[in-house]
This record gives C-alpha cells, sequence and structure tokens, in this order.
C-alpha cells in the first residue's frame, strides 16, 4: 500500500467498464482508485505524474504467460517474467501451469502467488493444471487451487485428448465459477507439425499443422460447454473457422470465450521463410486470410480478450534447425505496441476496444479484481503512450527470453508507467 | 568476388533459369574427366570440403566424394548418426568446430528440413545441401535436369511427371523448381495421403492415377517409396501400393514409345517401379548416376569462385 | 580502327603463314606418322584445324586432332573469380608414343601452355610435345618455348594482341592494340 497519494495528472482516461473517456486526471489513495476521468486539485502530498498526451486506462491483464518457474529459471523467473509484464504495461498476468513440476495442487499454486508477491511488480495470478501432471487422465483438485489462490484451470500446452475428461472439467469448474482455458488441438492431426500446412509448409519441406487441428477441438468443447454449463475459454485462437464456431456458440448463448494473440493477428505464416524460429510457434502462424477473420472477430466481439502466451526459450534453444526448435515467442513487453501497431493504427480497433480486450474483458472473464476505474476498485493503471515509435531491440528486454519475431522492426506505442496497488512499478525512461 | 551461384547452394527454388543453364553447361564438359586414364583436374588443389552426413546416404556421399577427388580437394567424412533431440545442438556446434578448422566448403546431408540454411547463415564457407529433411535435394534435382536436357536438347515444353511420395520427398521439390524454371510442364502422381495439401499452389498438374500420367507424360521421375509411410499408416500396404500406383511395363504400353524414366534410387524393385522397367529400355537410371559426378563437379568448381578465403587471395593478388 | 590500333597479318598473310607453319610440323615430324594436333580452347582448335587442313593438302593425309580445355589447370583460379567458363576437352585416340603439336594462337607468358603439358599427361606419355603458335609476343614468365611460330611480335606487357578467324569472328586478321601504352 501506498503512503502517498498518485496523481496521474492531465491524461486522457480510458475506461471502457464505466464508459469515461476525456482528459482529466486520476487520483489513487490508499491503493485503490480514488477518482478518474474529473480534473482534481492534488492534495500537497500526493506524487504526481503529468500524462498529458498520454492515455491512463485501467492496468492490462494479460490471462496467458508462460513464466517458466519452477523448473526453467534459466528462461525465465516469476520475478523477471512479472517485472517484463510491468515493462509492457501489463499490471497483471495469469500465469500457466505447464512448469516443472506443474502447478497442479495447492501449494504449487501458493508457490507462484509467493514468488508473484515478492517480485513486487505485475501482479501474478496463478492457473491450475485441469489434470494432474497435465497427463489429460485424472483431474487435479480444482477446489482447492481455487481455494489457494488459482483464477482458472488449464492444460494449456498440451490439449485435453479426452473428452470426457474435459467435459468432467467444465462440470467440475462450475462449482468455484472459474473458467476452463482450453488449448485446442488434435493431437493426430497436429502430430509431427511444424508450421501451418499450406503452400508454405509443402515448399519449405516442413510439417504442416491444418486449421482443422485447432478447429476440431475448439468445436467439441464448444459443444461440451453447451451440455456441461461450463464456461470453456478458448486460449490463442488462430483460423478462420474457429472464429466461425466461436460465433456460432455464442449466438446460442453457450459460455464460451476466446483469446487472440499479437503475433496471430500481425503475422503470417511467410514470417517462417528462410526457417526463422522465431516464428515457430503453436498454434502456427497462418494466413492473411484467417489474420483478416481474427482481427474482425476481435472487433465485433467474438474474440473477447488480447493475450500474449508469452513463452520465453533460451537463445539456443532457437537457435536449431526448425524441427528442433521450441515453440513459441516472448510477449509481455510486445503485446501492447503490436497490438497498436496492427489494430489500433490501422483503425481495426479504438483505442477504447483496445483496453477493453487487454483490461476490462480480462478481469470480468477471469474474475480478477481491476479492469476498471470505478471508485474504490483497486489502484493498477496503466499509463500509455499510443503514439510513441520505438524499435525493438530484444537485448533491452526485461524478460531472459530474447525469442521474438519483431527484432529491428519500429512499432508504435509503448507503456510509460505502470502503477499496482496505487504504486509505480514501472516508468519509462 | 561473387559466384554466379552466390555462396551456397541450398535449393533450386532460388536458382534462377540462367544458374541453373550455367550448372548444366559446366557439367556437361565435366564429364569427360570421368573418362580419362588419370580422373583427376587440379581445380579444387588444396582445398578442404568436409561431408557432413547426418543422415545415413550411400550413393549421394559417393557421388560428391568421387566429384570432390576428382577435382583435387582433400575430403573428410563425418558421419553423425544423432538423435532427434540432439540434433539441433549437434549442428549449430558442428559450424562452430568446421568454423574454426577453416574449411572451404561443406556438403552437408541432414534430417531436418532448413538445416542446410542454418549452417550456410552460421559459417562463411561454401555450404552445398545433400538433402535437408523433405525440404530440397539440388544436386539430384540438377542431374535429373542434365540427364533429361542431354535426351532431349532441352526442357522447354517436355512433359514430366513425378510420381510417389510427393510429400516427403526432397528430391520432388528440387524436381518441380528446376523443371519449372527449365521451361518443361510438371505434374505429380501418387495417393493424395502423400501429396502435400498445397500441391497444386506449386504450379503442378495433380493425377491421381498413374496410367493417365503415363500418357501424359514425356518423361517418369519415378520417386522411392519409403518403407516408414506404410508404417506410419500413409498407405494401406506395398502390395496394394504397386498393384496401384507402381510404374510396371504392363502400364508402360500406354506410354509414347520414347517416353523417359527416372530414379533417383535406391529402387524397391516391385513396389514403385518394376525390375524390368528399371532394366528396360526407357531407363536413364544409371546416366543419372553418371551425370550426378559431373553435376557435382560443377556446383564444386563454380561455388569455389566464392570462397571467402579464395576472394581474400584475390584481393591480395595482382 | 583506332589509332593505337595496328595490323600484324592481313587474311592473305594469315594464310601465308599457316601454310609455311604446316610445312614446318610435317617437316620437324619428319612426315605425318604418329602426328596428332592438339588445339588450346578456344582459337588454338581453329588454329589446328586450319593446320590439318593444309596438311591434309599438302600430304593427303588426314591428322588426328584433338582439342584441350585449360581452364580447370589454369594456375591463377583462386584470383579470379567468378569461374570462368569451361569448354570441351576432346583427346580422340591414345596419346601414348604420339607426337603431340600443341596449337595455340599467341604465346604470352606461357602459363596456358603449361597447363595445357600438364594436362596432356592426364592423358598419357606421347613420344615427343612439340609447341605450335601463330603469334610469339615474348613476354614470358615460364621457361616455356615454341618450336613452330607464324610469326614474332613486339609487344609490351600492357598491350594486346588479338587473332582472328573467320569460324568465331567472322574475319581472319591479327591485330596488336597498344592502346594501354602510357
Amino acid at each position: 500500500m501506498s503512503a502517498r497519494d498518485l496523481l496521474l495528472k492531465g491524461g486522457r482516461v480510458i475506461d471502457p467498464s464505466t464508459g469515461i473517456d476525456k482528459v482529466g486526471d486520476v487520483l489513487l489513495r490508499n491503493g485503490k482508485i480514488e477518482s478518474a476521468g474529473e480534473k482534481i486539485s492534488a492534495p500537497d502530498s500526493a506524487e504526481v505524474i503529468d500524462c498529458s498526451g498520454l492515455v491512463v486506462s485501467p492496468g492490462f491483464i494479460d490471462v496467458h504467460c508462460h513464466l517458466r518457474e519452477p523448473g526453467r529459471e534459466d528462461v525465465e523467473t516469476i520475478a523477471t517474467g512479472a517485472r517484463a509484464a510491468a515493462a509492457g504495461g501489463l499490471t497483471a498476468v495469469c500465469a500457466m501451469p505447464n512448469t516443472d513440476p506443474v502447478t497442479d495442487n495447492q501449494a504449487a499454486v501458493g508457490f507462484v502467488l509467493k514468488q508473484g508477491r515478492a517480485a513486487d511488480a505485475a501482479r501474478v495470478y496463478p492457473i491450475g493444471a485441469i489434470s494432474i501432471g497435465q497427463k489429460g487422465e485424472r483431474l487435479a483438485e480444482f477446489g482447492e487451487m481455487v481455494g489457494a489462490g488459482a483464477v482458472a484451470v488449464s492444460d494449456d500446452g498440451k490439449p485435453v485428448v479426452s473428452s470426457q475428461l474435459m467435459r468432467t472439467a467444465l462440470e467440475y469448474a462450475r462449482a468455484f465459477n472459474i473458467p476452463v482455458a482450453d488449448h485446442c488441438e488434435d493431437p493426430t492431426l497436429a502430430d509431427g507439425g511444424q508450421m501451418n500446412e499450406g503452400i508454405v509448409s509443402a515448399r519449405l519441406g516442413l510439417r504442416g499443422i491444418p486449421n482443422e487441428a485447432e478447429e476440431i477441438m475448439a468445436i467439441r468443447d464448444i459443444l461440451l460447454a453447451r451440455r456441461t454449463g461450463g464456461h470453456v475459454h478458448l486460449c490463442h485462437m488462430s483460423t478462420k473457422g474457429s472464429v466461425e464456431l466461436i460465433r456460432w456458440g455464442k449466438d446460442r448463448g453457450i459460455r464460451v470465450t476466446a483469446e487472440a494473440c499479437p503475433h496471430h493477428l500481425s503475422l503470417t505464416e511467410d514470417a517462417v521463410e528462410g526457417y526463422d524460429t522465431h516464428a515457430k510457434m503453436n498454434p502456427p502462424l497462418r494466413t492473411m486470410a484467417d489474420v483478416e477473420a481474427l482481427r474482425e472477430a476481435v472487433r465485433d466481439g467474438t474474440i473477447d480478450v488480447l493475450a500474449t502466451d508469452h513463452a520465453p526459450h533460451h537463445y539456443d534453444e532457437k537457435a536449431r534447425a526448425f524441427a528442433d526448435a521450441p515453440n513459441g515467442i516472448v510477449g509481455l513487453e510486445t503485446c501492447l505496441a503490436v497490438n497498436i501497431t496492427w489494430l489500433v493504427k490501422p483503425g481495426i480497433l479504438s483505442l477504447a476496444v483496445l483496453i477493453d480486450k487487454m483490461s476490462c474483458a480480462p478481469a470480468k472473464l477471469f474474475g480478477l479484481p481491476g479492469g476498471t476505474f470505478a471508485r474504490g476498485a483497486i489502484g493498477d493503471v496503466t499509463v500509455f503512450d499510443p503514439t510513441r515509435e520505438w524499435r525493438v531491440d530484444p537485448a533491452a528486454f526485461l524478460t531472459k527470453g530474447r525469442n521474438t519475431p519483431y527484432t529491428g522492426q519500429t512499432l508504435t506505442g509503448r507503456a510509460v508507467a505502470t502503477v499496482v496497488a496505487g504504486r509505480v512499478v514501472f516508468r519509462a525512461n | 568476388m561473387t559466384s554466379p551461384l552466390g555462396k551456397d547452394l541450398l535449393g533450386l527454388e532460388r536458382l534462377t533459369a540462367e544458374q541453373i543453364t550455367l550448372i548444366l553447361d559446366t557439367a556437361e564438359p565435366l564429364k569427360e574427366i570421368s573418362e580419362r586414364a588419370i580422373k583427376k583436374v587440379p581445380t579444387l588443389r588444396g582445398a578442404t570440403i568436409v561431408n557432413l552426413f547426418f543422415e545415413a546416404s550411400t550413393r549421394t556421399r559417393i557421388s560428391f566424394e568421387f566429384a570432390e577427388k576428382r577435382m583435387s580437394a582433400d575430403t573428410v567424412n563425418v558421419a553423425t548418426a544423432g538423435s532427434s533431440v540432439t540434433k539441433g545442438e549437434t549442428l549449430v556446434d558442428t559450424a562452430r568446430n568446421l568454423e574454426a578448422m577453416k574449411i572451404d566448403m561443406v556438403v552437408i546431408r541432414h534430417g531436418s528440413s532448413g538445416a542446410a540454411q542454418f549452417l550456410a547463415d552460421r559459417i562463411e564457407s561454401n555450404v552445398i545441401n545433400a538433402g535437408d529433411g523433405t525440404h530440397e535435394h539440388p544436386t539430384q534435382g540438377l542431374l535429373d535436369l542434365l540427364t533429361l536436357r542431354q535426351r532431349w536438347g532441352t526442357l522447354k515444353g517436355k512433359k514430366v511427371c513425378i510420381c510417389g511420395d510427393v510429400l516427403h520427398s526432397r528430391v520432388a521439390r528440387s524436381n518441380i523448381w528446376g523443371l519449372q524454371k527449365m521451361g518443361a510442364q510438371v505434374a505429380v502422381c501418387g495417393p493424395r495421403s502423400l501429396l502435400p495439401n498445397a500441391i497444386s499452389d506449386m504450379g503442378v498438374t495433380v493425377f491421381d492415377r498413374i496410367e493417365p500420367a503415363i500418357e501424359w507424360a514425356d518423361a517418369l521421375n519415378v520417386l522411392r517409396l519409403q518403407l516408414e509411410r506404410m508404417q506410419a499408416g500413409y498407405i494401406p500396404s506395398l502390395r496394394e501400393y504397386n498393384r496401384v500406383f507402381g510404374v510396371t511395363s504392363e502400364r508402360l504400353k500406354r506410354a509414347r514409345e520414347d517416353i523417359l524414366i527416372l530414379h533417383p534410387g535406391p529402387m524397391n524393385r516391385g513396389v514403385e517401379i518394376d525390375s524390368d522397367v528399371a532394366d528396360g529400355p526407357h531407363s536413364v537410371i544409371l546416366d543419372q548416376v553418371t551425370n550426378g559426378v559431373a553435376v557435382r563437379m560443377a556446383v564444386l568448381y563454380l561455388l569455389s569462385g566464392n570462397s571467402p578465403r579464395l576472394a581474400e587471395a584475390a584481393a591480395g593478388g595482382t | 580502327m583506332s589509332p593505337s590500333q595496328s595490323v600484324v597479318l592481313t587474311a592473305r598473310a594469315l594464310e601465308r603463314t599457316l601454310s609455311r607453319m604446316a610445312d614446318e610440323i610435317v617437316e620437324q615430324n619428319d612426315g605425318t606418322d604418329g602426328l596428332i594436333l592438339v588445339g588450346i580452347q578456344r582459337r588454338g582448335v581453329q588454329v589446328a584445324q586450319r593446320l590439318a587442313a593444309v596438311i591434309a593438302t599438302r600430304e593427303g593425309v588426314e591428322v588426328p586432332r584433338g582439342a584441350l580445355d585449360i581452364t580447370l589447370y589454369r594456375d591463377d583460379l583462386q584470383t579470379v573469380g567468378p569461374r570462368p567458363v569451361v569448354g570441351r576437352t576432346e583427346i580422340p585416340l591414345t596419346i601414348d608414343g604420339m607426337n603431340v603439336v600443341i596449337v595455340d594462337d599467341v604465346l604470352f607468358t606461357g602459363r596456358t601452355v603449361r597447363a595445357a603439358l600438364n594436362e596432356l599427361a592426364d592423358f598419357g606419355r606421347p613420344s615427343r610435345v612439340r609447341l605450335a603458335v601463330v603469334i610469339d609476343r615474348g613476354g614470358r614468365e615460364l621457361p616455356i618455348q615454341p618450336d613452330v611460330v607464324g610469326k614474332h611480335v613486339e609487344a609490351e606487357r600492357g598491350d594486346r594482341v588479338d587473332v582472328f578467324v573467320q569460324e568465331i569472328d567472322g574475319r581472319d586478321e591479327v591485330i596488336l592494340d597498344t592502346g594501354k601504352r602510357a
């Protein structure tokens, strides 16, 4: 808790949850939102940040990242991940449970929370595993994990192969009112796949992953959500077909929500050209038709949230032949800029919708505090410059990962200050 | 000092028709060297070439080795059979080691698509792709082109059908690009489970059955069917494959009289090709082997013009 | 023709020169037995063909001919790039015990002839090898001398001496170009 009041002065205050969009001030007191939008004469004791020309919004929340601790602290720790998140303008992140050991019990959940608090940067919310050891066999103890602080369950990184297990997970999760975050991938269709199946994979001689590998499991789990009344949250959606299936589900009132990631909204399979392992991810980068469908889906609300799927790897793990390199890229420090560059600048999303997808909606769907400037809400705020251009230099990242496909690109939009519980945890130079 | 081919030979997709023609034109006169009493020219004297084979290969390695020795290069063979997990690590370490040993050229065969490029991006030496995963096998494509050009004089307007497991074949990809650039019409024929889904986007005609393909073609390039494909469930059995897709003398009766039959080897006689076809009058399979050495000599000669160490010497010379 | 160029041999003069060279070759060889003319690619091949035609008229014998492309034997390959085009080498019969006459258009440093001698040795062991050139322009860098010379030309290092032949150039002529002299 901050002893001093914090006044964010003269910025464009945008909070879709309360409908605010005007130039004004945001005052935080005792770590909570005191007022937002109105011009406030600050108490003398207040710390003041001049936000003129900047946007002040409820803190961004990433519902999907991999922080590698425990198990691969050489690649990322919860502390480095939380600091990278803050540098990217995120006030909270949800850590996927595919660590070593897997976060599949209350003690493991407690460990993640404890490390997150110690990091003293962005908040870290644990996601527990659906199945013990993510083996897809026996349900993990959702109740105990939620009791310890887990905000959702997921076997992310691996699909839940058994339809019956997924059904049970959706049913059982209802008691705790948590989403089941779903990694959609038919393992037989995706088996050995290295990239999107199409002309590029045919040319490069890389085994393809067809769109259907994602879509088959997406519709299976939408149907299971209908059957069970559970909340299925479809992770990192990448295909045009998936978008249509989600729309189909939402039209019928099924409890399906979905996320998309910056890379799937900005890059296509062409990025793999030259066997660039920084373009290797799962789900793979798809075609322009898929990218366009996803952008439209973000715009029209079919896609609810923008997440990162931040997946750091050791540099020499990516310095391998394509088939031998691991999937994934880092995203915490580039997500805001990529989203602004490819969604806001071209006019697909307004800043208000962007903020909704990065803050309000994630908070609402995952039942997290924040995502609003309502009086008394937690004092998590992101201050960013939507027009600032910067060149991506992985060496300057706070994450330990350097694996990004955006190296050397000039992006627009950058976090200027990140405020958690009324305290500034990141401030750009 | 840029070679007209650049530093490396990684695939035919990136070459122009002019570059391919240059290689074929250079290979033609080099064939004579293998007919001499002393089958050796001093061209690459003092050049060090490493044949880096991460996958077992007898034919390609021997062909490269003959080509290198007939050009008087010093060659070292490295055969590494690594597990798929350690492959990548081995590759980057191998690249560093090779660089430290000041070698001039590397011929690489690797099970991963893109491995040759991976190496080429990391070392100054010339890199020749001797087959990378299911991507390309450019010298095989070139020797196929040379074999056909010798028979036909030109490849323009000729119809070539690549038969069999195109999905997993680096030979197929190199052939498709090479033939198309040289003006030939290319078709593929095989069970759809062994063709890339996006195959028609590569500018080729697709035949679902072998009979019309044989009627259409001026030449068939019959690919080897790996036994593993049956085990992986792409086709029900080798026997059925032969009955439905095999190139048999009975089926060849539908073909034009002067049809040519190519096969990159090693052959599965009685599976994708019958013995009487492989050994018959239409077969140019042994020409392919002979041409393989000449084409590889040509590639070594042309790329050696771009060795950075040679370029340094040139800068210092008169 | 630019002022720096001068005609060394006209078409008629070249014809006379080649006739005399052919006679000398037969004379030195004491007839045509065991004789083979090996031209160095490219214009040496044409010159050898002309010489063989003269010999055929005078002696009524078709002297066997071969062609050598010495590109792969050049001693300057390490310092030139891109790679020079490789021409055809054709030695139609075994040269063991034969009297080989290497034929070229211009003799300068001797390096081409050195390469040709090395290449020839890979085909067998002739009993004797002679050298016939249309123009000897001096400037040797190796201990190599011709046995039959069409004409000596006083040329400086930077000068060009070009033998033009009908088959390749559309005309017969020898030109000295001194344009690079200071």
